[in-house]
């Protein structure tokens, strides 16, 4: 029986090893080499991760990246959660707010950015010229705060709907009992979302806090389309600087030493996050 | 405590609350409950029993406050409280499926009622000890109560509505559903102690009738939105109202036949049971069309011919261990017998079968004639 079992794994088991195991462990075997095109390869041992970890560049696009993740996390789960709070039960208008809330889901990462960049462009942009009548000069190009906000606003567009959804989704399956328990018991409203709501939306909540870690992690196509990394280095998030260093650099094993770590990084930070937003929930054992 | 009176109350999910009715019977159908008149009274232990839609739950929802009916009036201890929010009723309300707060202890679920009403902290402790102590909780009190069994949330979430001192009434809609089989008895038992202990008015909301005849001294039963009887569980056995309530409670419930008054007696179909002169006299100025009602522990049964019995076949025979439960046929007519298991009857036999006159219960439509 056992044998049989391996027989109906090996199909899903070889489209594994091509897609995933295969490259990744080629990836890894490139990081321990020295490789300039043209030239046979050379063993490094772990020269490039020494060399990588005394990478100003490096480290800077590292903590970068880490505080971009954090702000999207502050900002995008209570804001898309307050929308799926203030979201109707049922009727037409929650038709058309899904819908609307499905749009930026929809559209293609790259055209996103693409989108807002001609909407960021100072000569043609919608977005200069409002923030002109109100009297701010703003210039993306040249401002770093005006690139980091306009980066983050882009994220919080693309992204909050799909923590709306999410939190929506898990609201309707928390039964009705429980909040006419909280009203018989006199709860406030916010001692109500407190112990009813929050806590039966965790599971819900884990989920939307580990995808958008993980997707902002690894932001690309929209900054690569609005900032391309600048002004200077201020928007040089660790994707960009990856494939800047993969693609466009002259040693291979470089890029595959940082492709390694940044796995490495999101892995850890996932599982950090993980274990952090499964324990919370339980500190009941305190009375 | 209070005494619990509803006044009129008609309900649909329909309509928003008004005061008068409109006069439109189009809409009658919409109606779960129509004109209901119920009493509860103070330190009473009630039970709601009928099957399921029949607007049990609506009106125990219309108690607590969590829905406000379309017509009629709720009183408590003759207050009238229909435009009151469920916080301001102090009702207790114990849930089909326990609800506690899973992500906070038992302790801090228990609390949870007093904090919300302001109540000193050392006063929170002691009610808490002694709630705990009442629903035996007291060794799983710093446990998360995400983390205990079915039957101890379900003491939960009774605790928390026992643990406010101005409980007016507690309200059971269904409580043992999801219980283990092992732990129903025992809780079923602990909630009827707390009831006598703290003599508060409970209504207990069932569509079992094993646990509201255990349960209540007195027991209403609804069917379609309506009451059909109210009555001592023993009122309910031996003097059922309707022929609904005959076969509702009892199990097996009443055999129910339809027979005509005739001459010679009372004829079902083939057989015809004579009437005693009072039985006759009590029944025919109802027309001839009824039917009769006798309780399966009250058919006799027998193996040989006895005078005033007929013949019937025996087409199914269950043994329940302590009795044998006996489906009789006879031209297409069934009735179930209840005998002790000594009986030396065999499926597919025949045996005689007897209709004792002091069991008959005669049924005119929905009513009782006698």
């Amino acid at each position: 029986m056992k044998n049989r079992a391996w027989l109906f794994l090996t199909p899903a088991l070889i489209l594994v090893s091509l897609s995933a195991f295969i490259p990744i462990m080629t990836v890894i075997n490139y990081s321990l080499h020295l490789i300039y095109p043209g030239s046979i390869p050379e063993f490094f041992g772990l020269g490039n991760y020494t060399y990588i970890l005394q990478d100003e560049i490096f480290l800077e696009s590292l903590k970068r990246t880490f505080l971009f993740t954090l702000q999207v996390l502050l900002v995008e789960i209570p804001l898309g959660l307050l929308v799926a709070l203030g979201m109707p039960q049922k009727g037409k208008l929650l038709t058309v707010i899904l819908v609307m809330l499905g749009v930026p889901l929809l559209i293609p990462f790259p055209v996103v950015g693409m989108l807002w960049h001609v909407f960021t462009r100072s000569d043609l942009g919608v977005v200069p010229k409002f923030f002109n009548l109100l009297g701010y000069d703003y210039r993306p190009v040249e401002h770093a705060l005006d690139a980091w906000l306009t980066i983050l606003a882009v994220d919080m567009w693309h992204w909050i709907p799909l923590v709306a959804l999410l939190s929506f989704a898990g609201l309707q399956t928390i039964p009705e009992p429980y909040y006419q328990a909280a009203r018989i018991d006199g709860a406030s409203k916010w001692a109500t979302f407190r112990y009813v709501t929050l806590p039966k939306l965790r599971y819900v909540l884990i989920i939307a806090v580990l995808l958008r870690a993980m997707d902002s992690f690894s932001i690309y196509s929209e900054v690569m389309m609005i900032t391309g990394g600048g002004p200077g280095n201020t928007t040089n998030f660790l994707s960009l600087y990856t494939s800047s260093q993969a693609v466009g650099g002259t040693d291979l094993g470089i890029g595959a030493a940082l492709s390694m770590v940044y796995l490495f990084v999101v892995v850890l930070m996932c599982y950090v996050l993980y274990q952090i937003m499964t324990h919370a929930g339980q500190g009941g054992n305190k009375a | 405590m209070a005494t619990i009176e509803l006044k009129k109350i008609s309900h649909s999910y329909q309509m928003e609350r008004c005061g008068e009715l409109p006069e439109n019977s189009r809409l009658d159908a919409q109606f779960v409950i129509r004109d209901l008149d119920l009493t509860w009274e103070k330190g009473s232990a009630n039970a709601l029993l009928g099957p399921s839609g029949c607007g049990k739950t609506t009106i125990l929802n219309m108690i607590s406050g969590l829905l406000k009916p379309t017509a009629g009036h709720i009183l408590y201890d003759g207050r009238d409280v229909t435009d009151e929010p469920p916080e301001k009723r102090h009702i207790a309300q114990v849930f089909q499926f326990p609800v506690v707060y899973d992500t906070i202890s038992v302790y801090r679920n228990l609390a949870f009622p007093l904090k919300n009403a302001g109540v000193p902290k050392a006063d929170i402790k002691r009610k808490v000890q002694q709630v705990a102590e009442i629903l035996d909780l007291t060794h799983v009190l710093e446990k998360s109560a995400g983390r205990i069994s079915q039957a101890e949330k379900q003491k939960v979430s009774l605790g928390r509505g026992i643990i406010r001192e101005d409980t007016v009434a507690i309200l059971f809609d269904e409580p043992l559903t999801v219980i283990d089989p092992k732990e129903k008895y025992v809780l079923r038992r602990k909630i009827r102690e707390v009831q006598k202990e703290l003599a508060i008015t409970t209504i207990y909301v069932t569509h079992d009738q094993h646990e509201a005849l255990t349960f209540a001294d007195q027991v209403t039963v609804m069917a379609n939105g309506r009451v059909v009887q109210t009555g001592t569980p023993a009122e309910l056995h031996s003097e059922p109202a309707s022929p609904f309530i005959g076969y509702f409670i009892g199990s097996p419930g009443m055999n129910l036949l339809d027979c005509t008054l005739e001459d010679g007696g009372l004829s079902c179909g083939d057989f015809m049971m004579p009437l005693s002169p009072k039985l006759r006299k009590a029944i025919s100025a109802h027309g001839p069309a009824f039917k009769l009602g006798l309780r399966p522990e009250f058919v006799q049964v027998s193996l040989e011919a006895k005078p005033g019995f007929t013949p019937w076949t025996v087409s199914l025979m269950e043994n329940v261990g302590v009795h044998l439960i006996l489906t009789l046929s006879s031209n297409g007519i069934k009735i179930k017998s209840r005998i002790p298991t000594q009986e030396r009857v065999s499926a597919g036999g025949r045996v005689w079968v007897g209709f004792p006159e002091a069991h008959v219960k005669i049924f005119k439509d929905e009513t009782r004639v006698y």
